[in-house]
């Protein structure tokens, strides 16, 4: 025993956590992306109450919220090639997030639109605002104000679920920790590089949620 | 003869089999939620103390607990432990212990909430109307606390369900783990068996997970 860690094997694998941490990044960027693009969608949706599209999008919203993402994955990669869909674990994890998130950020995005007081619309149109100008000048400032601080912690939030996708077998963090833990028994070095993987990528964007929150609270006007 | 996918379910005990699986996640996310309640009511009640190291040591605990993937949790906890302490602890206690651990952090962070927002007056009131110090806790601060926490308290445990779907990752035999099982053993008679026990599981979930959000919606709704 050389010390209380083994120095030598943190610097032989650090790589291999890197290249794990690119596929956990790469995933969790185009997951959060496209779930952006589908919350944005379902809370317009919902806002302006577009009949049977809005019901199907509040169908979409509690299955994917009452379900796990573990769950949602099996279904993906191992029942889907059943009746023809085969989909690679990459696009599986993709789209399995964007299933999880879309949800969630429809949810922040619409609390953001729905906290804007219809007194601001009608004031608006008594003003003279057409329906453009109203979103942009009048709905959107104030709603992003509140919507940010909700959609930035589902960011970190789906960050950190990316983690299971070591459950159908892509080589995340979590698979080259056990991986690590299973092949050389050096389990203290190898879970200390997975906290230490996943601070790297969680804590710089933690901070800057903080900041961010703090940064938008001139929406707490008259409250 | 191949059958179709849709039958394995009903076919011996599967179904049930199924179920048994689902059951285990659910007591381990109902066990963790009765520890994680009282725990995080004392938690939450340790952090709204003025004192610099409480409050640098709770902070520290929820920003690690809420930062950290709970696959992570569990993994410093199942493997970690018995390095670290010699501790051989199965991966249902391990389960237990990640979520309690996390339960309470979450908790403990609602009840903080739920007790700063009581405004001053109301305890500046109470103390003009002659009550001590037990009866404004008990009459007038803990009814107003509660309704504010119940509803968080609820989705708290719809989380927790869903989260505990990860124990299968630490080798615990639950509804996916048997759900695996099923489809090996009938891979040759139903090859469409994945389809089916995966969907059906995702639906168990969400019929565990739906009913306890709209109970959390419809008291926050009539609470608010």
């Amino acid at each position: 025993m050389n010390g209380l860690l083994n120095w030598d094997f943190i610097a032989k694998y650090t790589p291999m956590y890197v290249t794990a941490a690119k596929l956990t990044v790469t995933i969790a960027f185009w997951g959060i992306l496209f779930s952006l693009a589908v919350g944005l969608v379902c809370a317009a949706l919902q806002y302006y109450k577009i009949p049977i599209l809005r019901r199907i999008a509040a169908v979409y919203i509690e299955l994917s919220r009452n379900t796990p993402l573990l769950v949602q994955l099996f279904f993906l990669y191992f029942g889907l090639p059943k009746i023809g869909v085969k989909w690679s674990a990459e696009v599986c994890a993709v789209v399995g997030l964007t299933f999880l998130g879309g949800s969630y950020m429809a949810e922040a995005i619409r609390s953001g639109l729905e906290s804007v007081d219809t007194i601001q619309l009608e004031s608006a149109a008594s003003l003279g605002f057409d329906s453009r100008q109203t979103l942009v000048h009048i709905v959107l400032p104030q709603a992003l104000a509140v919507s940010v601080p909700g959609v930035v912690a589902n960011v970190i939030f789906l960050i950190k679920e990316t983690s299971v996708v070591s459950g159908i077998a892509l080589a995340d963090l979590m698979y080259v920790a056990k991986d690590l833990i299973g092949l050389y028994y050096e389990t203290d070095e190898a879970l200390l590089m997975l906290v230490a993987a996943y601070l790297v990528i969680l804590l710089p964007i933690s901070v800057l949620a903080t900041l961010l929150e703090r940064r938008l609270r001139y929406a707490g006007f008259g409250n | 003869m191949q059958g179709s996918g849709i039958s394995v379910l009903f076919k011996g005990r599967n179904f049930i089999r199924l179920l048994g699986g689902l059951w285990v996640t659910v007591r381990i996310s109902l066990l963790s939620v009765l520890l994680s309640i009282p725990l995080g009511i004392l938690f939450g009640m340790f952090m709204t103390l003025k004192n610099p190291v409480s409050r640098a040591v709770s902070r520290i605990y929820l920003d690690f607990v809420r930062i950290m993937p709970q696959l992570v949790l569990l993994f410093l906890v199942y493997f970690g432990a018995t390095r670290a302490f010699g501790w051989n602890l199965s991966s249902e206690l391990s389960a237990v212990i990640v979520f309690t651990l996390w339960g309470t952090a979450e908790m403990g962070d609602l009840v903080r909430g739920a007790l700063i927002s009581i405004p001053r007056h109301q305890y500046d009131s109470a103390a003009a109307l002659g009550m001590t110090r037990m009866q404004t806790f008990v009459y007038i601060i803990v009814p107003q606390t509660v309704r504010r926490l119940l509803p968080l308290a609820i989705n708290l445990t719809t989380r927790m369900i869903k989260t505990t779907s990860l124990v299968v990752l630490i080798g615990m035999v639950e509804v996916l783990k048997v759900g695996q099982q099923i489809i090996d053993v009938n891979r040759f008679d139903y090859p469409t068996a994945a389809l089916w026990v995966y969907g059906v599981v995702f639906i168990l979930y969400f019929l565990v997970c739906w009913p306890i959000s709209l109970l959390a919606k419809r008291l926050e709704q009539r609470w608010r």
